[in-house]
């Protein structure tokens, strides 16, 4: 054995050509960018802190069902006219391959049920950005309707998480009619004295924030979050202005006055059930 | 006449403006009311009280201007905040003394600006969708060129909403339509076309109960038939019980789609 031998190992895949397949094999899922600050989280940490950046607090998007599972008592949520679903009511071009590939996800871009949150009986609607976009269509905002008609009925608070790009224009009119025809909702769960609370999660806009999100008793918002009527896209091609820095944020949308509360996703429940209580909604007897 | 011919005729500037139809119907009887006490006056909407026949009635109308001089005065009929809310505030007013309120809408749609979205534009529109619908006192909405998206919702929950045979009513404009779906809005006729946005199409689809063959401005005769079906129309839901009215507004717009939904 010639004592140079160990100078330097002989590493048997150096030379081969099998190297970049012995590398070991991240799957890209495992990583998550924080678009923000740019970490690169874990994406199972990053799931454990509620799909919060735990480097500056960036709060990515979650699905609807992630949002349900947030908010309701564990296994509590009844989910109400699930299988309701719009179809091509205008014949609109290539609505009806959108609509398909969207329902391999969700029925329809909303969630509605009951549940318990910290043991109060409340109905729950979660708007699903899964489902092209959360756009509201003659579904969306019959489910929506029909949640308000329940809770109005039953003397129920109802809880309404918003995330959508605003009406569908796929179904035309009859999408811009599901805004009067849930404030209309809205507005008779109100007038019986009930409680509603709306969470305004990113993005929020057009004809939803139009309706049903600008109509809770009470308004919250996730942090970041874009809320607004005429999105940035919409102002600057529309009307050539530039827009100033953290326009349209929630932080923005708070300090000019039109949202009670910007809230941390980690205290989101605990400050729904705090406020559910202080309307005297009681907990359910186990 | 295709759906974007419409579209153009819809938006043409030689058609009656809503000061024009006030001018006609209701003459000296109509007095100007300003404001909506918490920001300023919107010029984009016009708005006040006048006779109809022996009823006084609250008249609101989003005007374009028929000029240029008078169209940059008035936002080329783009409300910002303050003009919805000058709306709500004379329909809560209307409410009050039980005077029937008539809107006249022409609007491409509520104004995208900053200003506008920082005074909260979304939650003006969804505060008058909420009102409007139990407002206590009869409302019609009559849409005599343009209806653009939200901002003209904004003044169309009503009991009856009526459109003249070139208006149009859509949840986006086809320019706008076009450039989101197709990247193109030199496709707009394609998507004037399927967004079913004219009169006929309204009316098939149940969102519009009457549609109206369009006046011009010189032609008195028009604009007294068209003031005699409002006065009719008016008159009778003045007569119902308030919450019989309420209950109709609210149904008529829970029934619209819905026979299409699959349960």
């Amino acid at each position: 054995m010639n004592i140079f031998s160990f100078v330097k190992p002989k590493n048997e895949l150096e030379n081969s050509d099998d190297t970049k397949q012995n590398v070991p094999f991240v799957p890209e899922e495992m990583w998550t960018r924080c678009p923000k600050c740019n970490t690169m989280l874990l994406t199972t940490d990053m799931e454990e802190n509620l799909n919060v950046c735990t480097g500056c607090n960036h709060h990515f998007r979650m699905s609807a069902a992630q949002r349900v599972e947030l908010l309701a008592d564990e296994g509590s949520f009844c989910e109400h006219d699930a299988s309701l679903a719009g179809g091509n009511i205008l014949d609109f071009p290539g609505y009806d391959q959108k609509l398909e590939k969207a329902r391999k996800n969700a029925k329809e871009s909303v969630i509605c049920g009951e549940c318990l949150m910290g043991g109060v009986r409340t109905v729950l609607c979660v708007m699903d950005a899964d489902f092209m976009m959360g756009s509201m269509g003659t579904a969306t905002g019959e489910k929506i309707t029909r949640a308000f008609e329940l809770a109005t009925e039953r003397r129920l608070p109802v809880v309404a998480v918003t995330v959508s790009g605003g009406a569908r224009m796929q179904e035309g009119i009859l999408s811009l009619m599901q805004m009067a025809k849930t404030s209309g909702a809205v507005k008779r769960h109100s007038d019986a004295g009930l409680l509603y609370i709306t969470v305004l999660t990113d993005p929020t806009t057009g004809g939803v924030t139009a309706s049903f999100a600008m109509e809770g008793d009470i308004i919250l918002a996730e942090p970041d979050t874009l809320v607004a009527f005429a999105g940035p896209r919409v102002i600057e091609q529309t009307m050539r202005q530039k827009l100033p820095k953290d326009f349209q944020t929630s932080e923005f949308v708070l300090q000019k006055g039109f949202i009670d509360a910007v809230v941390n996703r980690q205290s989101l429940k605990p400050t729904l059930i705090k406020l559910l209580k202080l309307h005297g909604c009681r907990e359910e007897k186990k | 006449m295709t759906a974007y011919e419409k579209v153009t005729a819809a938006r043409d500037v030689k058609k009656p403006t809503a000061v024009d139809y006030i001018a006609n119907m209701f003459g000296d009887s109509f007095i100007e009311l300003h404001g909506d006490r918490r920001f300023a006056d919107d010029k984009a909407i016009v708005a006040g009280l006048a006779m109809l026949y022996d009823t006084p009635v609250t008249v609101i109308g989003i005007e374009k201007g028929r000029n240029t001089k008078e169209r940059v005065e008035r936002n080329f009929g783009q409300a910002q905040p303050e003009g919805y809310r000058k709306a709500l505030r004379l329909m809560k007013q209307a409410e009050k003394f039980r005077r029937p309120v008539l809107c006249l809408v022409d609007t491409s749609g509520a104004y995208p600006g900053i200003g506008a979205e920082e005074r909260g534009q979304g939650q003006a529109i969804a505060e008058n969708l909420m009102e409007m619908m139990a407002l206590k006192t009869p409302v019609l909405t009559i849409l005599i060129g343009e209806g653009g998206s939200g901002g003209a919702l904004a003044l169309a929950v009503a009991d009856e909403v009526w459109m003249m045979e070139n208006a149009v009513y859509s949840v986006i404009s086809p320019e706008g339509c076009a450039s989101i779906l197709w990247k193109d809005s030199a496709k707009a006729p394609e998507a004037a076309e399927a967004l079913k946005m004219t009169a006929q199409d309204l009316f098939d689809l149940g969102v519009v109960e009457r549609i109206i063959r369009q006046p011009k401005t010189e032609d008195k005769a028009m604009f007294e038939s068209l003031k005699l079906l409002i006065s009719r129309t008016l008159t009778k839901n003045l007569s119902l019980d308030p919450d019989v009215l309420t209950e109709q507004r609210y149904k008529r717009f829970r029934r619209i789609g819905t026979g299409h939904l699959i349960t």
